[in-house]
């Protein structure tokens, strides 16, 4: 594939996947792995949950560490540019319009009733993907999968847990977890 | 901002703090929120403009604005929401390029738009400031942290992940970020079911509800793309809200 094609189907995916996030980090995942991962096949599934963990983890727009890593995978530097520039054109663009007009258009009636509406579809694609892919952490048949995914949801959901502590805990858990199948592994 | 409410599907976060726009308008967030978000209450007064503003010295407040969001963009890990109290911190207290009353504003604006909070805010912040160029310095100064942190990190990702080691740790953390996402779709559910409605029954907003459901139907069943659904689904509340 040539690469000045990949960079400008990322920046067209980015720039139109960015118009419709309407509801914070977790949905444009959501919709870059359906693009990139089911769509495109670009990236495998377990990475877009990897890239997930790290752009939620580092400082920033989630959207914005997202785009750098896809970007990044797909074609270095470039790629980076140009998903980047995809993600944020459409804020800068809005934001920009609007920031004019924003007491009418935060008062339109109509507006507020597409935006409900937008609001119980999101609600529809989270479940749908966490169906998805929660699946597959069911077929893993890890019993420490299973309680892992059980306390994050509880520590999130909750107890209201800093997502970022729930991450390195999930880390230092898996660091641990492997020390110990070492030296299981290692046992005459 | 009088008689407006803000809505806030993740628990814990600004719900309620922040006033929503317009005359007894409610505002929707479709946010699921970050979980270090805490604002202190909006108290900051408007202050005078900084006095480096003057006629014929444009530099001064690009450097600011950049400087500004740079700093915003450094410190705001973990979602939408956590973005929020430095932004204040700058943008109302240090600075007072915005009103308290124009921060709520701010805040309803960038959750009903699509794009990062932390973006969102830039460009709103900045063109108000300094026009278009303001927008584009406050943005870039926003994700600049990210451009050089991120990076590298994908360097480093992308070079190890298949090692033995890495591959068992991440692992670990794929059904923790599963569990995460489903928490953000609880909390958005929780706001759908209980957004107030001209067609609700009792106090519960059944048509979202029917919507959502027959939303995931559609996804389960179909491979239609997600943000048709979105889409329809709000093409869907228009027509039933102009219909009933």
């Amino acid at each position: 594939m040539k690469k000045r094609n990949i960079l400008l189907q990322l920046f067209l995916n980015m720039l139109y996947i960015s118009a419709f996030t309407f509801g914070g980090g977790f949905v444009i995942i959501t919709l870059m792995k359906s693009k990139f991962c089911d769509e495109l096949h670009w990236i495998e599934e377990k990475e877009m949950l990897d890239i997930t963990a790290l752009a939620q983890s580092s400082p920033g727009a989630i959207a914005v560490n997202a785009a750098i890593l896809v970007g990044w995978k797909l074609a270095g530097a470039p790629g980076m540019a140009a998903a980047v520039t995809g993600t944020i054109i459409p804020p800068i663009a809005i934001l920009s319009a609007i920031s004019y007009i924003y007491e009418a258009f935060a008062s339109n009636v109509y507006v507020g009733y597409v935006l409900k509406g937008m609001q119980a579809g999101v609600v529809a694609v989270l479940f749908d993907v966490v169906f998805t892919m929660g699946a597959g952490v069911l077929k893993t048949k890890s019993w420490l999968n299973y309680g892992l995914m059980a306390a994050a949801f509880l520590a999130t959901a909750v107890w209201k847990i800093n997502v970022v502590y729930i991450i390195l805990a999930a880390v230092a858990v898996g660091i641990l977890s492997r020390i110990y199948g070492k030296w299981r592994a290692g046992r005459p | 901002m009088e008689g407006g409410k803000a809505l806030n599907p993740w628990p814990g976060g600004i719900a309620g703090k922040a006033a929503g726009p317009g005359r007894g308008r409610k505002a929707l967030s479709l946010w699921p929120g970050g979980s270090a978000g805490r604002l202190t209450g909006l108290e900051g007064t408007g202050k005078a403009l900084s006095p480096r503003i003057r006629k014929g010295e444009p530099m001064w407040i690009y450097l600011e604005l950049f400087w500004s969001f740079i700093q915003v963009g450094m410190f705001s890990i973990g979602g939408g929401y956590a973005a929020l109290p430095l932004i204040q911190s700058q943008v109302v207290e240090r600075h007072g390029w915005l009103t308290a009353g124009e921060f709520n504003d701010l805040i309803t604006i960038a959750e009903m738009t699509p794009g990062p909070m932390a973006v969102n805010s830039a460009t709103f912040v900045g063109i108000r400031i300094a026009g278009i160029p303001g927008a584009l310095v406050a943005t870039f100064g926003c994700i600049l942290p990210s451009l050089i942190l991120v990076s590298i990190l994908a360097k480093l990702y992308f070079k190890y992940q298949n090692l033995d080691a890495i591959q068992n740790i991440l692992g670990r953390l794929r059904p923790v970020i599963i569990a995460l996402i489903a928490a953000a779709a609880l909390s958005i559910l929780k706001t759908v079911v209980a957004s107030e409605s001209d067609l609700s029954v009792n106090g519960v907003n059944l048509p979202g509800i029917l919507l959502a459901a027959a939303a995931f139907l559609v996804l389960r069943r179909t491979k239609k793309s997600p943000i048709l659904i979105m889409v329809a689904c709000g093409g869907v509340n228009l027509l039933l809200n102009l219909l009933i």
